[in-house]
């Protein structure tokens, strides 16, 4: 069952001050509203993953990894490839993680990680068949939250991005419904790049990229996934107990839009 | 299974498969304390989905150290009958009802008063008897009049609706094949006196402007349906309201 969130550890002073800098236009760190933290990506951090990235997002940390194996189709979806996106909250990222079976906190970042790469058509899945009704590669898309600094839904979705990319797998030719692994490397085949954006609310302004100490103070936030033709493909409003007024949402989305642009070609740039 | 799909979601006239216009509602109806138990409960068939609601509380917390010192704690556990789909689903909760149970109760708390009832839980049971696409929404609009009917302080009522796209056409209120073959969904769930969004999800592919155009016709939809849920809470009270007037004019 769902329930409420037990307040954060924060000092009330501290919430305050978070909260009275917000309303002043300015950040805990020197920020304006609408920047972005730096981010860093490196891809193929991990060897023996098809494909793998570490994000950097300010002080947040996440390392996404992918792994492709051949597997059982959906009924539904016979002679398509199948991508699933698990998150792991490691506890070694925040004294708030503990171990155990995913939170709905995990499991809504996956889900809204997942809708991203999904809905936006991310990977050409057709071409992921091996024989249709019986075989085809399945996509793992593992996110690691290694240091929980706020705002992992956008590092976590540029991490997956960015291990999707980097991702290489056997070519193959396809004997007796059986795949036959060549030598050379392919891409995984890619025809999207969809990139996250969200945004926090915080008395009644609203700020991008909230810092950890922001999403403690915030009282919701909203996450917009464009794709490379600036279409939306999936949103998320969450975090907590506030709610968004039609025009602030209409202001948030027009923001994400343009913001999705700077970054996808930042992360592009990194990735070529 | 796919061999039967219409190919088209909208004809000719721009008429949807069961014959609604683009902006059109799926009927709905809407009953209050359908269940004995419960303190609160609701029954709402939104189209052909059927969900039923159920609230109990502010009751004490248990396991005690989850309650908090300044409000009630919330719960919330959306979840679908194994019989409400085409195929079986299993009842062990998915992960998307674990999204959906958290999405529902951020969705509810914005208007829940849990203020008043420190250190206690107020429970929220949504079933989904029969799933027709747009479930979350339809359980919010049940979730909301049960929590009003057991009482429960709240600075308004929550409806919800969603809206999407067919056919490359913004249309509202996404049926079971619609939603399945269709290129975008956005669930929305609204306020409406404040007017404020509780809910937003989204998932296909909108473009800005039709974005906003699915947004303003979801909110609207939801206005609708928060008339309907008054008048189903004033159908069961309205006994009780009737006897509240005379007494009215007798102290008047």
């Amino acid at each position: 069952m769902s329930a409420t969130h037990q307040g954060s550890p924060v000092a009330r002073l501290e919430q305050k001050t978070v909260v009275d800098l917000i309303g002043k236009g300015k950040r805990v760190d020197d920020r304006g509203p609408l920047d972005y933290r730096p981010t860093t990506i490196m891809l193929g951090v991990v060897e023996k993953a098809n494909g793998s990235a570490q994000v950097y997002l300010g002080k947040t940390k996440v390392l996404a990894g992918v792994k492709i194996q051949p597997g059982t189709p959906f009924a539904d979806t016979p002679d398509e490839g199948i991508l699933t996106v698990n998150a792991e909250f490691v506890p070694l990222a925040s004294p708030t993680f503990e171990a155990g079976p995913p939170d709905e906190n995990s499991i809504e970042l996956a889900r809204v990680v997942d809708r991203g790469i999904r809905e936006s058509k991310a990977i050409d899945l057709k071409k992921l068949c091996i024989e249709p009704g019986k075989k085809v590669f399945m996509v793992f898309v593992d996110v690691y939250i290694l240091d929980h600094d706020g705002n992992l839904i956008d590092a976590a979705a540029m991490a997956a991005l960015g291990a999707l990319v980097n991702a290489k797998m056997h070519a193959f030719r396809v004997e007796n419904g059986e795949p036959v692994y060549l030598k050379e490397m392919i891409p995984v085949p890619m025809q999207n790049y969809p990139v996250s954006i969200t945004t926090a609310k915080v008395d009644s302004v609203t700020v991008l990229d909230p810092c950890l100490e922001e999403e403690q103070v915030m009282s919701c936030r909203l996450t917009v996934t464009t794709g490379k033709d600036d279409n939306i493909c999936a949103m998320q409003k969450g975090g907590g107990l506030g709610f968004l007024s039609p025009d602030e949402i209409k202001q948030i989305v027009s923001t994400s839009i343009s913001k999705a642009k700077d970054l996808r070609a930042k992360i592009l740039s990194n990735v070529k | 299974m796919d061999n039967n799909k219409p190919v088209r979601l909208l004809d000719d006239n721009g008429l949807r498969v069961d014959g609604r216009r683009f902006d059109e509602l799926r009927p709905l109806k809407i009953e209050v304390g359908t269940l004995d138990k419960a303190d609160g409960s609701a029954y709402v068939e939104h189209g052909r989905n059927k969900i039923l609601a159920g609230v109990y509380g502010p009751r004490e917390a248990h396991p005690k150290h989850i309650a908090l010192a300044d409000r009630a704690v919330i719960r919330c556990r959306y979840h679908m009958a194994p019989f409400s789909t085409d195929e079986r689903k299993s009842p062990a909760p998915s992960r998307r009802e674990l999204e959906l149970s958290k999405v529902i109760r951020e969705a509810l708390e914005p208007a829940i008063m849990s203020e008043y009832f420190p250190r206690s839980t107020i429970d929220i049971f949504i079933e989904v008897l029969q799933a027709d696409a747009g479930t979350r929404c339809a359980g919010i609009t049940a979730a909301a009049l049960a929590l009003a009917d057991a009482g429960i302080p709240m600075r308004e009522l929550v409806a919800g609706c969603a809206a999407g796209k067919i056919d490359g056409k913004v249309v509202l209120d996404l049926s079971d094949v619609e939603d399945k073959q269709g290129e975008a969904d956005l669930p929305v769930a609204l306020m409406p006196k404040s007017n404020v969004v509780t809910l937003l999800q989204m998932d296909g592919s909108l473009t800005e402007d039709e974005f906003k155009q699915a947004l303003d016709m979801s909110t609207d939809a939801c206005r609708k349906i928060y008339e309907m849920q008054r008048e189903a809470l004033r159908q069961k009270y309205h006994v009780i309201k009737d006897e509240a007037d005379k007494e009215e004019e007798v102290t008047a």
